[in-house]
């Protein structure tokens, strides 16, 4: 008997080694270890066995038990690793095919050029102060010290409203309206962003619409030479700690002495290149220590108070920076234009 | 302005300094020199030709064949200017020559002739059209007699030379002369300036014999000078003013009119010279218009004038739109033999005035605009007398017949070093102040209060005391002025919260997947008024437009964003999604304006065509209500709005009447969002498109409710689901309410999951599914609880909205 138990034990590893499939290995099991399996049916018999044999045929029976079930798992195991490997083989993709696309928009250049103007000077503790696109003559010009009759009208033909009421032309009546609200006491730290309009027809380099972004700085003995501090400091923040500033004398009705402020080029790093026509120099910023009249007209002591303001192009920023080169793109919302700029 | 470098060298010696550095230095110290023309770059071999003998040629009528004398030998060449003549002398193109834009001149044989070279037009060698005279516009130029033959004909014509263009501020109206540059030049390198030769002869007639003046306004004009010069002949001026006036942008005409042009250029004196023969009386005299009265200019142009225009007359009728235009009937011309030659300062408003309101710009105009040097006049009329003699073969006659009324003082500015570094943040010395307006011509003394600073009539700008620490800056050099921090307290920095609210609203709106767009905000008389949030009162509108196409202040973000839909669709872009935060502006009735408009901020957006098309997986969605609605309400819940809001349906008549629905913030209105009608897509060519507009003030002025953290579920959460049915024009959002009422406090969360009209259900009928999530944060609900309450929501419904539970 226990002959035949170790043959069944042989028969049944051997059909264990031919399984193929899990399913397979089943009926191997249900075979040899069933119920109505030849083991169960060799114990059976184990009634016509003396009393010394029957323990030892037991114990055969159950170490060929063991040996059977022991195969099966490790059998099992090994087909169900290989089941697996096939099956994760199945599902492998094309790692090059594109993924779903998470749908962005993108900023406006020139929303993003003043945003970060914005926070830069947020940084040296100044203020954003918005006011009306439409102006009065009073805010426009005669507060900033441009009497009904004065030549620098010429340089801003505007578009009227009514006699007194036009479309601002720079964004320059919003410091007038926020030293008002001052009431003559500084300091007043402001940048003013917005829309500002001028009679000029549209081409790449004009824009009867575009923005401006203007600040202000007035308290008690702020030098020329605080002018150049605060625009170097702002110059190296927005274009890059390796920048200088130039100054170079210019005319604005609301500041004496005026200044137009040039930034070193950096493409070429000052010796001189298409962008800044060979001479080393970008011109970005008007600027100056507003005018007395402008400060007494506000509210303001000019005898106690000083102060610089200045202002800049967006859109000339924004063309600088993203080498754009032709102002129309801002206002076309070609899909294709806006687009680039999902990383600004 | 044009400023020719080899004429600037006639008052400030710069010949060791060059164009180049020349240009750089008026840059650096304030006077903007745009670009420098070079007025011969390349021209080579040009000559001054004797044309010999002028024959016809043989094979063609309108060719002649010249035999030109180029210095030491001749030439034979052909020539087809209508204006050639045996006995002039012309400009010689030799073969070999080269012409400006690279052109070379070679021998060539023309209808069988042979041409060594080219006689040139002044257009050929690179002078503008307009600048030519008008003799000579429509052939080649004739050199007068004296020019020497075979000399260098770009010498002759004193081409070799370089204009700087000035891009001048409206301060410096000094710099619109030569001289005024000159003062400049000199201040910036510390040395001379070399004034004009102003003697003449004086015949002993007297121009008070002539001539009476009387001027009845002295406010506008303070000082009128009037020489009279006999016996001119009338002829070209002389070849080196021509050249000095082309390089100026004058054209030449005659040498009296030349003349006063070329002093008008030297000192920024305008003058006018009348023909006294032809004015008709012995008096002139300054006044206003009248009223409707007109007069003819020297364009031959008709003019009416008014009160506010200011006129020089005979005593009669007027003669010359005072420092504008002069009149056609006292005009010099070829016949003129006396001239009056009017020296005068005509104060800025009034000139500005008339020139504004007659549409003149002439280059006297534009200096009495900007200020003349009132103090220059009579030596500016002494300079053209003296050229008048000279080159005009005129007699001047004794004196001048003025009235003067102009201030006999000069401004004076008291300052002091401490206040200009004190302005600067400087450190100059009094030394380096007071050298500084020394090398200006400035008069300046020291006294107790510091320095006492004397104006000259040069410089009109110069008013109060920081103009004299801008004066000083630039001269010591704005390099020089230190880099400093300001020494105030320092101040916070932030936006507003309405500010951050703004920008967190357009940054939502770009993570959502819409693009940000600027569009124009004058717009056109058909575009205000459609879209809009509401009716408005009136709209506002430019008075003068440069086009219709903007005219008018836009009243809604829509029709524009509508705009960029179909621009991006005639260039196959039809997937489109962008949004714009702007301002709106409302008018007054009738469209006039009595205050400033209100200027609404307003967010609109525009969708079209694919919102979702992931291609290779096949899957794809077209924008709908859904989409634009749900980044809708992201953007609510963004800013904390969300449970204040409700979407009802719209009746706005330029939307899709079932696809379009008005926003209430609370009760009141905020906005609209809905596909546009169908009409309004056709009307604008576009495909179906999806748009809402947001009021922003309205959304700001809503303080959203604190945030606060709200427990973590500990207890298990029991969800129903239910499919109802209902009649189709019950909406969603009333079951919705209906089932949130009837739920009280244990239920948690009502999700809708499905919407089901079609053949398994009743005509008119719908289905809606929801799921119910009931929660008690404090314990775990019991099934009788959540029964009793599941069943209540069920009875509600039946009663409220008839639902029945689908079977
Ligand atoms: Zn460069």
């Amino acid at each position: 008997m226990i002959d035949r138990l170790q043959e069944l034990g042989k028969e049944a590893i051997q059909e264990i080694r031919d399984a193929d499939s899990v399913k397979a290995l089943e009926s191997v099991r249900v075979k040899y270890l069933g119920k109505k399996g030849p083991i169960t049916e060799v114990l059976r018999g184990m009634g016509q066995l003396s009393e010394e044999e029957r323990p030892k045929v037991g114990q055969k029976a159950n170490e060929v038990r063991e040996e059977i079930q022991s195969k099966l798992e490790e059998k099992t195991a090994e087909l169900e690793e290989k089941a697996l490997e096939e099956k994760l083989k199945a599902e492998s993709v094309d790692v090059t095919l594109p993924g779903k696309e998470v749908k962005r928009g993108a900023r406006h250049p020139l929303t993003a050029v003043v945003e970060e103007i914005e926070d830069i000077f947020v940084g040296l503790g100044f203020q954003v102060t918005e006011g009306p696109e439409v102006e009065t003559d009073l805010y426009n010009f005669e507060k900033l010290n441009l009497p009904p009759e004065h030549p620098a009208r010429d340089m801003q033909d505007s578009f009227y409203v009514t006699t007194d009421m036009l479309l601002r032309t720079q964004t320059s009546p919003v410091q007038a309206r926020t030293m008002e609200k001052y009431e003559g006491q500084g300091p007043v730290k402001i940048v003013c962003p917005g829309k500002v309009y001028r009679r000029d027809d549209d081409d790449a380099t004009h824009s009867h619409q575009f923005m401006q972004i203007e600040g202000l700085y007035v308290d008690h003995n702020v030098r020329m030479s605080d002018l150049k501090g605060v625009l170097e400091a702002f110059v190296q923040k927005y274009f890059g700690a390796d920048r200088s500033i130039r100054l170079r004398p210019s005319f604005f009705p609301f500041t004496e002495p005026s200044v137009e402020v040039d930034v070193s080029c950096g493409i070429c790093g000052g010796h001189g290149c298409r962008l800044c026509k060979h001479t080393g120099w970008i011109e970005v910023l008007g600027s100056g220590m507003v005018h007395p009249r402008v400060l007494e007209m506000s509210g303001f002591d000019p005898d106690t108070y000083s102060g610089f303001a200045f202002g800049m192009g967006v859109e000339r920023f924004a063309m600088l920076k993203y080498g754009i080169d032709d102002i129309r793109h801002f206002y076309t919302n070609d899909i294709r234009f806006l687009n680039q700029f999902k990383r600004v | 302005m044009l400023v020719s470098y080899q004429w600037l060298k006639d008052y400030v010696d710069i010949d060791d300094i060059g164009v180049e550095e020349t240009a750089e230095r008026l840059t650096r110290g304030g006077v903007e020199v745009d670009m420098l023309h070079p007025r011969s770059e390349g021209i080579q071999n040009v000559v001054v030709g004797y044309v010999e003998a002028c024959d016809p040629h043989p094979e063609a009528d309108k060719l002649r064949v010249c035999r030109v004398n180029t210095g030491g030998e001749t030439a034979s060449i052909v020539c087809g200017a209508p204006n050639i003549k045996a006995g002039q002398k012309v400009i010689t193109a030799k073969p070999g020559a080269v012409l400006p834009g690279g052109m070379k001149i070679e021998k060539t044989t023309l209808r069988g002739q042979e041409s060594e070279g080219m006689i040139c037009s002044l257009q050929e060698i690179g002078i503008e059209q307009k600048l030519v005279m008008k003799q000579f516009m429509d052939g080649i130029y004739v050199f007068p007699e004296n020019a020497e033959t075979g000399g260098d004909a770009i010498e002759e014509l004193a081409l070799r030379d370089t204009v700087l263009e000035l891009d001048l501020t409206p301060n410096r109206p000094d710099c619109l002369s030569m001289l005024g540059v000159a003062y400049e030049m000199a201040a910036l390198l510390d040395r001379d300036v070399i004034h004009p030769e102003t003697g003449h002869q004086e015949n002993s007639e007297s121009a008070s014999d002539y001539i009476s003046v009387q001027v009845d306004v002295p406010e506008d004009n303070p000082y009128y000078g009037a020489k009279v010069v006999k016996n001119i002949v009338i002829s070209a001026s002389p070849q080196w003013i021509q050249n000095r006036l082309t390089a100026a942008g004058i054209r030449p005409i005659n040498n009296v009119v030349d003349i006063t042009n070329y002093v008008l250029m030297e000192y920024g004196q305008p003058l006018h010279a009348f023909d006294l023969d032809k004015l008709g009386s012995s008096e002139i005299v300054v006044r206003r218009a009248q009223d409707g009265e007109s007069m003819t200019t020297l364009d031959e142009e008709e003019r009416t004038l008014s009160s506010e225009h200011m006129v020089i007359t005979n005593g009669k009728e007027p003669a010359a739109l005072a420092g504008v235009m002069g009149g056609a009937f006292s005009e010099v011309q070829e016949d003129t033999t006396t001239v009056l030659l009017e020296a005068a300062y005509f104060k800025p408003a009034r000139v500005r005035k008339t020139s504004r309101e007659t549409g003149i710009r002439s280059e006297s105009s534009i200096r009495f605009e900007k200020g003349i040097d009132s103090g220059r006049v009579e030596e500016a009329a002494e300079r053209a007398a003296a050229l008048l003699e000279k080159y005009a073969g005129g007699e001047v006659l004794q004196g001048t017949v003025e009235v003067d009324n102009r201030p006999a003082e000069n401004k004076k500015i008291q300052t002091s070093t401490a206040q200009l570094n004190r302005l600067l943040g400087m450190e100059m010395s009094a030394e380096e102040v007071l050298s500084i307006f020394r090398r200006l011509r400035l008069p300046a003394v020291e006294n107790n209060s510091g320095i006492m600073v004397e104006v000259p009539t040069r410089r009109p700008d110069l008013d109060i005391e920081v103009d004299l620490a801008e004066e000083a800056a630039r001269l010591y050099g704005y390099e020089y002025i230190p880099t400093t921090l300001p020494k105030g307290v320092t101040t916070p920095g932030f936006l507003t919260a309405d500010q951050r609210k703004r920008r967190r609203m357009r940054r939502y709106l770009e993570r959502a997947g819409l693009h940000e767009a600027l569009t124009y905000t004058l717009t056109s008389p058909s575009h205000s008024g459609r879209l809009q949030l509401q009716e408005l009162p009136g709209k506002v509108e430019v008075t003068m437009p440069m086009s219709e196409e903007r005219s008018t202040m836009r009243t809604s973000l829509l029709p524009q964003l509508l705009d960029t839909v179909q621009y991006n669709r005639n260039r196959q872009i039809t997937d489109a999604a962008v949004f714009e935060m702007g301002s709106i502006f409302i008018g007054e009735e009738g469209n006039t304006l009595t205050t400033q408009p209100q200027e609404k901020n307003v967010l609109a957006a525009a969708v079209t065509g694919w919102w979702d098309a992931h291609l290779w997986q096949g899957e794809k969605k077209k924008t709908d209500f859904f989409v634009v609605k749900g980044v809708l309400e992201g953007l609510f819940e963004e800013i904390g709005i969300f449970d204040h809001i409700e979407f009802i349906r719209s009746d706005h008549n330029e939307l899709h009447p079932g696809r379009s629905a008005d926003i209430y913030l609370d009760g009141k209105y905020a906005g609209f969002l809905g596909q546009m009608h169908p009409s309004v897509e056709k009307e604008w060519e576009i495909k179906e498109t999806y748009v809402f507009q947001l009021d922003v003030d309205l959304l700001l002025t809503f303080e959203a409710d604190p945030l606060f953290y709200e427990t973590v579920p500990r207890y298990p959460a029991v969800t129903r689901d239910i499919a109802l049915v209902v009649e189709e024009q019950v909406t969603a959002g009333e079951v919705r309410r209906v089932i949130a009422e009837a739920g009280g406090s244990l239920l948690h969360q009502v999700t809708l999951f499905d919407v089901y009209q079609g053949e398994k259900l009743e005509p008119g009928q719908k289905s809606l599914a929801f799921s119910l999530v009931y929660l008690d944060p404090e314990r775990t609900l019991t099934d009788e609880e959540v029964a009793e309450t599941h069943n209540h929501v069920l009875s509600e419904l039946q009663e409220k909205v008839k639902a029945s539970l689908r079977k």
